[in-house]
C-alpha cells in the first residue's frame, strides 16, 4: 500500500501542479471581466501544437521560448479580437463570443493538423528518471508542482506589491473609476491575458511531456478540470485555484490506485455540483455582495 | 481666462438628450458648484469633462486648450481629477493603496510620499487605518478617502459629485470645511450638489441645471438670494 502511495501522491501533485497552470488563466480572466473564457482550453492546445511543429525544425533552446512567445501572442490576439470590442456588451455575448474562439481553434486544428495525433517532441531533460526510495519517475514529475508553486508565488507577489498588480485589483473591482485614476484598462486586461497564457503554455510543455501527444481535443478535458479546480478554490481568487488544483490532481491520483480508474473523471465533475450545491463562492471566493 | 470653459456641451444617451447644450466657467481658484434636482445631468457634466462619457456637440477647454474627446487618462495627467458620486473607492485596496493609485500616473516617489503625508494631515482618521481595507471604512471615512485619492494626481481642479451625499449631518459639515480648506490652499473647485445650501454657501459662484440645461447662474449669494431658488432648491433650508 505505502509503496503504492507515494507514487499515487507524485503523480497527484504533478497532474495537480498541470492543471494549476491552466486555472490560473480562467481565474484571471474572470476575476478582472467577469468571464469564463471558453478559449482558454484550446489556447493550451495550440501551445502543444506549436511545439510539435516548432521542434520539428528547431531546436528546443529556440523552440520552447517561441512556443511561449507564439502561445501569448494568441492569447492577446483573441482578447483584441474576441472580447475587446465587446467591453459594454453584456457579459452574455462576450460568453458567447468566447464559445466562438473555442470552437474556431478547434476547427482550426482540425483543419491544420487533419485530425490526426500529433507525436509530443520528448524533451530530454524532463523526460529522465530518476529513483526516489523504492520508486523510480520522470523528473517532469517532479519539476512540474515546484516550478507550479514558484510560478504562482511570484504571480500572487506581483499582483500584491506592484503597480500593475494595483491596478489589476483596481480594474477587477471598478473599471471606470480605474480609468478616471488614469488607467489603460485595456492594456491591464491585455496583461491579464498575457500572463494567464504564459502559464498556459508553460503547463502545456509540461502535460505533454506526460502524455506524448496532441490532438485538437486533448485540451478539453484538462481544461474543464483546471476550470472545477478555479470554481473548487473560489473562482477569482489565485491561490484557491492552485490549492482547488492540487486538491483535483491527488484526488483523481487516489481514485485511480484504488482501482476506479474510470470515475477519476467523473469525481471532479461531481465534486463541481457539490460545490455549486453547497458553497457556490469556494474555498476563498469573495461573496459577490461585497461588490459595492 | 477660466480655467475650464464648457461650452454649448451636448451628450446623448440612446436618443435621449442628457445634456441639452450647457454652458459653464470654472475661474481659477475658485469653487463653482451646479447644482439641480436628480436627474438634472449633473454628473453627465462631470462624466463628459473626464471623457467617460464623450459629447454629441460642443467643446471643453481647460487652459485654453480643446480637451474635448481626449482620453480619460489625458485629462487626468492635465490636471483634472474627479471624485466620483457614491465615492467609488477600491473596496479591495487598503487606505493607502486608495492614495497611491490616485497618484498612478505620476512617477515622483518623493514628492507622492509627500501629497500621501498631507493628505493624511487633512484626513487623520485616514492616517489611523491606512493598512486597512478601504471597504471596511465608514461612509464618511471613504467619501474622505475619495477626496484624498483625487488630491493625489495634484490636479488643479478638482471635481466633486456630490460628496454630501448620504452622510450624516456632522460628517457633512467636514466636508464642507475640507473643500473650503482646499481652496484656501490654492485648489479650484468644480462642486457637484444636491445639497444647494451648503454648496451655495460655500461656493463662488453656481449654476442651476434644469433637465439638461443651465436655467440660473450667478454669484453663490446671488442664487441663494434668489426667490425662484429659493423656492426650488432651498425649501425650509432657505430661512437658515
Ligand atoms: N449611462 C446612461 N445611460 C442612459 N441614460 C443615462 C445614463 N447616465 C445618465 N443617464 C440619464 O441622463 C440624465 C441625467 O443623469 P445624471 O447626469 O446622472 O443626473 P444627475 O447627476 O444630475 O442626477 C438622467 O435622465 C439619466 O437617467
Ligand atoms: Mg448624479
Amino acid at each position: 500500500m505505502i509503496d503504492k502511495l507515494l507514487p499515487c501522491l507524485l503523480s497527484g501533485v504533478s497532474v495537480g501542479g498541470q492543471y494549476a497552470l491552466i486555472a490560473v488563466g480562467y481565474t484571471m480572466v474572470y476575476g478582472i471581466l467577469r468571464l469564463i473564457n471558453f478559449a482558454h482550453g484550446d489556447i493550451f492546445t495550440a501551445a502543444g501544437f506549436f511545439m510539435v511543429y516548432l521542434a520539428a525544425s528547431l531546436p528546443l533552446s529556440l523552440s520552447l521560448p517561441l512556443v511561449i512567445l507564439l502561445t501569448v501572442a494568441l492569447g492577446f490576439a483573441v482578447e483584441r479580437v474576441a472580447y475587446k470590442p465587446l467591453r459594454s456588451a453584456p457579459r452574455m455575448s462576450v460568453m458567447i463570443s468566447a464559445i466562438g474562439v473555442s470552437y474556431l481553434l478547434q476547427n482550426l486544428m482540425w483543419y491544420i493538423t487533419g485530425g490526426l495525433a500529433k507525436q509530443y517532441p520528448v524533451i530530454p531533460w524532463l523526460s529522465t528518471s530518476i529513483a526516489i526510495g523504492p520508486t523510480s519517475t520522470k523528473i517532469v514529475t517532479l519539476f512540474t508542482p515546484v516550478l507550479t508553486i514558484i510560478l504562482s508565488v511570484a504571480l500572487v507577489t506581483l499582483i500584491r506589491r506592484t503597480k500593475i498588480g494595483m491596478a489589476m485589483r483596481a480594474v477587477s473591482r471598478d473599471f471606470e473609476t480605474a480609468r478616471l485614476m488614469g488607467i489603460k484598462i485595456d492594456s491591464v486586461i491585455s496583461a491579464t491575458f498575457i500572463i494567464g497564457s504564459f502559464l498556459a503554455a508553460v503547463g502545456s510543455v509540461l502535460y505533454f511531456s506526460n502524455y506524448t501527444s496532441v490532438t485538437p481535443t486533448i485540451g478539453a478535458m484538462p481544461g474543464l478540470k483546471a476550470f472545477v479546480a478555479a470554481v473548487f478554490g473560489g473562482i477569482g481568487s489565485i491561490p484557491g485555484a492552485v490549492i482547488g488544483a492540487f486538491v483535483i490532481g491527488i484526488c483523481e491520483n487516489i481514485i485511480k490506485m484504488l482501482g476506479y480508474t474510470t470515475f477519476s473523471d467523473a469525481f471532479t465533475f461531481a465534486l463541481l455540483i457539490v460545490i455549486l450545491l453547497f458553497k457556490p463562492t469556494g474555498l476563498f471566493g469573495e461573496k459577490i455582495s461585497e461588490k459595492v | 481666462m477660466s480655467l475650464l470653459q464648457v461650452k454649448n456641451l451636448k451628450v446623448n444617451f440612446g436618443g435621449i438628450e442628457a445634456l441639452k447644450g450647457i454652458s459653464f466657467n470654472v475661474d481659477q481658484g475658485q469653487i463653482v458648484t451646479l447644482i439641480g434636482a436628480n436627474g438634472a445631468g449633473k454628473s453627465t457634466t462631470l462624466r463628459a469633462i473626464s471623457s467617460l462619457v464623450y459629447p454629441s456637440e460642443g467643446s471643453i477647454y481647460y487652459e485654453g486648450r480643446d480637451i474635448t474627446r481626449l482620453d480619460p487618462q489625458k485629462i487626468v495627467e492635465m490636471g483634472i481629477a474627479m471624485v466620483p458620486e457614491g465615492r467609488r473607492v477600491f473596496s479591495n485596496l487598503t487606505v493607502n493603496e486608495n492614495l497611491l493609485i490616485g497618484a498612478y500616473l505620476r512617477k515622483d516617489k518623493a514628492a507622492i510620499a509627500k501629497d500621501m503625508d498631507h493628505v493624511y494631515d487633512i484626513f487623520p482618521r485616514l492616517g489611523e487605518r491606512h493598512w486597512q481595507l478601504a471597504g471596511t471604512l465608514s461612509g464618511g471615512e471613504q467619501q474622505m478617502l475619495a477626496v484624498g485619492r483625487g488630491m493625489m494626481s495634484r490636479p488643479k481642479i478638482l471635481m466633486m459629485d456630490e460628496p454630501s451625499l448620504g452622510l450624516a449631518p456632522m460628517v457633512v459639515q467636514d466636508i464642507f470645511r475640507i473643500i473650503k480648506r482646499l481652496n484656501e490652499e490654492g485648489m479650484t473647485i468644480l462642486l457637484i450638489e444636491q445639497n444647494a445650501n451648503a454648496a451655495l454657501h460655500a461656493a463662488h459662484y453656481g449654476y442651476v441645471l434644469e433637465t439638461g440645461h443651465v436655467a440660473m447662474q450667478g454669484t453663490g449669494r446671488e442664487l441663494l438670494e434668489n426667490r425662484q431658488v429659493r423656492e426650488a432648491y432651498l425649501g425650509k433650508s432657505a430661512k437658515r
